[in-house]
């Protein structure tokens, strides 16, 4: 057909509106599957066994808010330690030292191949191997020794748990953080007289940052929910609390439910706070920033419901970059 | 081998016997070269001749095997000790190496800007964290030496948001803003569009008029020619010839020296 090689039917050139193809298929399939997911929440919300009042009742209960207290908590205070640990095993594993190399690769190694559970099931235990703990110079009477049992408490032993495994992880996300950077960039600062040291706080873990931090939005993500381990040595997190609960009413499903939400709830948060985070340390790093998920997200409804485009925009597009 | 070409009883740079090796592969094979103050000097010779590792060697980015290199009388990354068993050169702490190579002044091909970093923000934090500078003070110099590249309205902008000539002549100023005794230059102008060297090239041979001693490794023809006090010419880890442009283009001594310049001329 002469038109669609782009001429009139005199051979002359035609112009006009250009028109985006048509996506008939892409539209069908879009039809099915939301058919599919609405068809997947009607049967959710309207199975009984789902118990949704007990679900109410419980959301907001006192033990269940101690308990995600508990759960934010260890979540926070064992990524900190974990990667406060971590980095220390990067700078070793990369450092000129081959004691400090081979210790760091052993460590890592070791943390990474105990299964948490078991891990957790250790520190509680520990007391079995060090009935005492004592701090002191070798060979001098130590100056101060506690009974492991007072020290390490079921918290205590799921901190250290929690850290141990997490910093082995962190680690080798800190190391592949920091060999993504330019060697240029090393070279560049030793050249203009920047010490080792400040090199890796001013050049190095910025641009390192980068690649750091989708892992580690991963690594919280993870842990957040990898704290429910802890409940096996009744530390009371937010499993542990839902247990609790059912144990006594035997409504467990509604109760698991009520868990479900928290964690899903927090992990939510968490990924909003990782988006803006990464953002942050992308300055630079693009000529021009491309629009997140999110901006595309709610750009994509409204170009589906131009209707709601009159509404006040998004937090999300507030937050754009300045270019 | 050849001596330098003219005696200077104080050189900035005096390099003796120094050797350089990758493993067993030999880079440099005992070089002696000795620079003057405020002298331009271009290294040319064929890639692999070991021109940018002799470079790296002047400010300890290559550590080397054998030899010396001194810059301004002051033995780089090493200390000079009576022993017993005679004199040796022992390796100084990291802190002083660091602080020889804050004299020197050295751009790379690749530009190497701090990304992260603002064009402003890469020029102060060498002088800030190394020199200890007032901060306000540094980014008073570092905004003169912006206006002296020719880019006093990028202050603000990211590395990424520049051309690579913008992006190498905020390398300059960076380099400048230390206050260095000598530049290095690492084939400058070889990661450029053709026509953005010329605008490299110009801030270079404004600092080659102001006296800066400049050594420069270099495939640009035209600036050895022009700007260089003395090209210096490498081969297989030797320097094969050297001696002012004039002569050297026009009636080189060597065989190796005549095939270079026909092949590349």
């Amino acid at each position: 057909m002469s038109d669609s090689n782009g001429h009139g039917p005199q051979g002359g050139p035609l112009t006009g509106p250009l028109k985006p193809r048509r996506h008939p298929v892409r539209a069908v399939i879009g039809i099915v599957v939301i058919a599919l997911i609405a068809d997947l929440l009607w049967k959710v919300a309207n199975n009984p066994g789902f118990q949704w009042d007990v679900v109410g009742q419980y959301f907001t209960s006192r033990t269940i808010l101690l308990g995600l207290w508990a759960t934010i908590w260890l979540t926070l205070l064992t990524i900190v330690l974990g990667f406060v640990l971590g980095t220390l095993l990067a700078v070793a594993r990369l450092s000129q030292n081959p004691v400090l190399q081979a210790a760091s690769f052993l460590y890592v190694w070791f943390f990474r191949s105990v299964p948490l559970l078991v891990l957790i099931l250790f520190t509680f235990n520990i007391a079995y191997l060090l009935p005492e703990i004592r701090f002191g110079l070798p060979l001098l009477p130590p100056f101060w020794t506690a009974d492991t049992n007072d020290l390490i408490t079921p918290i205590g032993a799921a901190i250290l748990a929690l850290t141990l495994h997490e910093s082995a992880y962190a680690a080798e996300i800190v190391r592949g953080g920091i060999l993504s950077v330019d060697q240029g960039q090393f070279e560049a600062a030793s050249a203009l007289g920047i010490n080792r040291r400040r090199q890796m706080t001013r050049i190095v873990i910025p641009q390192a940052m980068r690649a750091i931090l989708p892992a580690f939005g991963n690594q919280l993500i993870g842990l957040l929910k990898g704290t429910s381990m802890v409940s096996v040595i009744a530390v009371g997190d937010l499993l542990y609390s839902a247990q609790a609960v059912y144990n006594r009413t035997f409504q467990v499903v509604p109760l698991l439910v009520v868990a479900t939400l928290w964690y899903v709830a927090v992990t939510t948060v968490l990924a909003v706070v990782q988006y803006h985070v990464e953002r942050h340390f992308a300055r630079g790093a693009l000529r021009n920033a491309t629009p997140g998920v999110m901006t595309r997200m709610t750009g994509a409804w409204r170009a589906i419901f131009p209707a709601s485009a009159t509404k006040p925009a998004p937090i999300d597009a507030e937050t754009d970059p300045e270019t | 081998m050849l001596d330098a070409t003219q005696t200077d009883s104080d050189p900035i740079v005096r390099i003796r016997g120094l050797r350089k090796s990758f493993g067993t592969h030999e880079v440099l094979k005992g070089l002696d070269l000795d620079i003057h103050r405020g002298e331009v000097v271009a290294l040319i010779g064929p890639s692999g001749s070991g021109k940018s590792t002799f470079l790296r060697c002047i400010n300890r980015l290559e550590v080397i095997q054998e030899g010396r290199v001194e810059v301004d009388g002051q033995l780089i990354g090493y200390q000079e000790r009576q022993t017993r068993r005679g004199p040796e050169l022992r390796e100084l702490p990291q802190s002083h190496i660091d602080r020889q190579r804050a004299d020197i002044g050295m751009v790379f091909q690749s530009f190497n800007l701090f990304p992260h970093m603002t064009v402003l923000e890469n020029i102060t934090e060498a002088p800030v964290s190394v020199r200890g500078q007032r901060r306000a003070d540094a980014e008073a110099t570092a905004r003169q030496l912006l206006a002296r590249v020719g880019l006093a309205d990028r202050a603000g902008a990211y590395p990424k948001a520049l051309s690579g000539g913008q992006q190498q002549r905020v390398a300059i100023a960076r380099a400048l803003a230390m206050k260095p005794k000598l530049m290095l230059f690492d084939e400058p102008t070889s990661a450029l569009d053709p026509e953005l060297v010329g605008e490299v090239l110009a801030v270079m041979a404004d600092l080659a008029r102001q006296g800066m001693t400049m050594i420069v490794v270099t495939h640009e023809w035209g600036f050895a020619r022009e700007l260089a006090d003395r090209v210096v010419f490498f081969e297989g880890g030797h320097i094969v010839e050297q001696g002012p442009p004039s002569e050297l283009f026009t009636a080189p001594k060597t065989e190796r020296m005549r095939e270079f310049l026909a092949k590349v001329l």
